[in-house]
């Protein structure tokens, strides 16, 4: 039984650990790129490639004073932060990053991860009408109607895989396609010709729910000043960034289990975390190129494309795929 | 503060866009009465950086109100000196030397393109894409390295003198504009196929923010944004001034009468504002810079005088009355952006914000040239 418990701490600590370091690094890494897109350095003073900036950014975050508006609900403003940043940590619990390194593998990881990637959605809500902000408010709605109206063609997406393999464990859908690049469901076979598409519509909906240039509506700088954290300072705005970059290794994990066979390779050689990890970085650096080249999308321009097109499409490959599978 | 809000569904709120907000690139202050994402009437707020540059012009001497003149538009100065000199000397009947003029022509066109770029980088900011800009600035900081040696300065620029100009450029200014100009040829196509063609860019300005060539008339706007709704007038073909009439360009205008055609706009007159560079420094004459007798002391005759020139932003006019001594009576100032500016209340009725804010961005404002 303690070693149970043991194992659950290490779990948990490694789980934090990881996504505290992914989400600084992240940051810096977003800044160098966006620098090298931009033809100018980025940080590049504070220790060697500019790599001691993160912790220099958290101590100024951490010794800031957290200042609350007046008026705003405190209880809300304080939690909405937390909410943020804690399910997208917790959902690192399930995912696999090998064939061995897994805190937790369950029957249903799929499912718990989209559970918490909702949260987010929460607590950009609760964060915007806590801070009693008309710009926050105006942020949080259209952050809840985006988030919303790209979790349902992921889902349908994330169904037609699950109906493939038979499974809803993280783990055993990495497994159903080991074995080289023609295995993985990024590759059209004979009963889902069209998972290109599938995986293109995922890629776009992980960009939209991790509120991403160009869907960041919810903190459109130009509009909404800074959109549901505009009240926040200090470590309050810390963990928002934290989180989003959390979410972003998250989504990148979910599309390399999802698609990209997880940490299996190319060729069926040497399938280990480094695979995992070479593909979720690639992801991440293409969420960044992406940033920092497209403008933003409007609000409607979003959900329309979110409704006309990209429902439809899923919704018509789901039929098409259970149709084949029941052929073949 | 505190208490719980009480919202009815019908009821509209008043959100304040600034007078500190990142899209109004200044200080100015826009009232919007919204009902959720739609702006049902909007009130701008003008006068958080009124500077009394026009009673200035009435207290101090001619010269000394020049340097005055390149604070109003901080991304155009010389095209805004350039409008006050040619209205003195008309008023003082100075004559200038042919070579001083070419080489104002050149250096206004070369600030009109500074001008657009950075407006075609804050606008594509405004539309949420932050890299253009970097781009933008990098072929500008070309033209205030090559500006900053002959005039001395890089942004508020006091070059142009009555009777002529400060300062004559010498050949490696010749030179790097002359190298400037294929630079920034291939600079303007990079752009183009960049930002233009972008679905998301295309999306966001086609069909969208409409300003009619009527409304236009009835506000008095000038510049890219009357030309981007069909009216095609350029006070340097219409009323020609300086050398104008000397060089060969075209005067883009578009029909769309939406925030693209405004941006083709800018994009095509930065092409012709390089023509013009082009021309003048071939035609360049040798000779002075200074007539031999300029006046030290600048007492134009009693009168009325106006003089109107094309800025960046569209036309800009110079209203000076003298009564014959060393101060104007009354001098007053017609900035583009201020009727420009005045037609953002009604175009934007009904609008997303965002959109608005689009729309707000192709206008080019800059504040300091609103609040005179």
């Amino acid at each position: 039984m303690s070693l149970t418990i043991l194992n659950a701490l290490v779990a948990v600590v490694a789980a934090i650990a990881f996504a505290a370091l992914n989400a600084a690094y992240l940051v810096w890494a977003e800044r160098r790129g966006a620098g090298r897109i931009q033809r100018r350095p980025g940080p590049n003073v504070n220790g060697p490639l500019g790599l001691l900036q993160p912790p220099a950014d958290g101590i100024k975050l951490m010794t800031k004073q957290l200042m609350i508006p007046g008026g705003a609900d405190k209880a809300l403003f304080m939690v909405a932060p937390v909410l943020a940043m804690a399910p997208a940590i917790t959902s690192f619990v399930t995912v696999p990053f090998s064939d061995t390194i897994v805190a937790h593998s369950m029957n249903i990881g799929v499912l718990m991860i989209f559970a918490f990637a909702s949260l987010g959605g929460m607590a950009i809500l609760l964060a915007g009408w806590g801070s009693r902000n008309k710009y926050g408010v105006m942020a949080s709605v259209r952050a809840v109607s985006q988030n919303i109206s790209y979790e349902i063609p992921m889902l349908i997406t994330v169904i037609t895989i699950v109906m493939m393999s038979g499974t809803m464990n993280l783990k055993e859908l990495v497994g159903a396609q080991a074995g080289g690049i023609w295995n993985w469901n990024i590759v059209p076979s004979l009963s889902s010709p069209l998972m290109p598409v599938s995986f293109l519509i995922f890629f776009i909906c992980s960009l939209a729910e991790t509120n991403r240039a160009p869907f960041d509506l919810g903190e459109a700088e130009s509009e909404l000043v800074a959109g549901f954290h505009t009240e926040y300072g200090s470590m309050g705005f810390g963990l928002f960034f934290m989180g989003e970059y959390a979410n972003i290794v998250i989504g990148a994990s979910l599309i390399t289990i999802l698609f990209l066979g997880g940490w299996d390779c190319p060729l069926g050689l040497f399938p280990g975390v480094w695979w995992f990890l070479l593909k979720i970085y690639l992801l991440i650096f293409s969420f960044i190129w992406i940033r920092w080249t497209f403008p933003r999308t409007t609000i409607y321009g979003l959900l329309n494309l979110s409704w006309k097109i990209l429902i439809p499409i899923s919704l018509f490959n789901l039929l098409l795929t259970a149709g084949l599978l029941k052929v073949f | 503060m505190s208490g719980p809000i009480h919202i009815r569904p019908d009821e509209t709120f008043t959100l304040n866009v600034g007078p500190q907000h990142p899209a109004t690139h200044g200080v100015l202050r826009v009232k919007m009465e919204m009902d959720g994402e739609y702006i049902v009437k909007a009130e701008t707020v003008l006068g958080y950086i009124h500077r009394m540059h026009e009673l200035m012009g009435e207290n101090r001497t001619y010269p000394q109100v020049l340097p005055n003149l390149s604070r109003l538009d901080y991304l155009g100065a010389l095209g805004y000196t350039h409008g006050h000199v040619l209205a003195v000397e008309r008023a003082a009947g100075i004559e200038v030397p042919e070579r001083a003029e070419y080489i104002r022509a050149i250096t206004v066109e070369l600030n009109r393109i500074a001008s657009h770029l950075f407006w075609f980088g804050a606008f594509v900011m405004d539309l949420g894409g932050f890299t253009p800009l970097m781009y933008a600035i990098e072929d500008r900081e070309y033209i205030l390295d090559m500006l900053e040696a002959v005039t001395g300065s890089r942004l508020t620029y006091c070059y142009y003198r009555f009777g002529g100009l400060y300062n004559d450029v010498d050949d490696d200014f010749i030179a790097a504009a002359k190298a400037f100009i294929p630079r920034m040829r291939k600079s303007l196509k990079k752009y183009d196929a960049l930002v233009t063609g972008n679905i998301i860019f295309r999306k966001r300005l086609e069909d969208i923010g409409p300003i009619s060539a009527e409304m236009c008339r009835k506000y008095g706007a000038t510049g890219p944004v009357a030309r981007g709704a069909g009216i095609d007038f350029d006070v340097r073909k219409n009323e020609p001034y300086s050398v104008y009439p000397e060089f060969d360009f075209d005067v883009p205008v578009y029909h769309e009468c939406d925030s693209l055609a405004r941006y083709k706009v800018r994009m095509d007159e930065m092409e012709q504002s390089l023509r013009i560079v082009e021309q003048g420094l071939e035609k360049l004459p040798d000779g002075p810079i200074m007539p031999k007798k300029a006046p030290k002391l600048i007492k134009p005759p009693a009168g009325d005088y106006y003089q109107a020139v094309e800025t960046a932003r569209g036309s800009f006019g110079i209203r000076i009355v003298s009564d014959g001594t060393k101060n104007a009576y009354r001098f007053k100032l017609r900035s583009p952006t201020y009727s420009n500016m005045s037609l953002f209340d009604e175009a934007c009725e009904g609008m997303m914000i965002m959109d608005a804010l689009a729309m707000m961005g192709s206008l080019d404002l800059v504040i300091p040239e609103i609040d005179r």
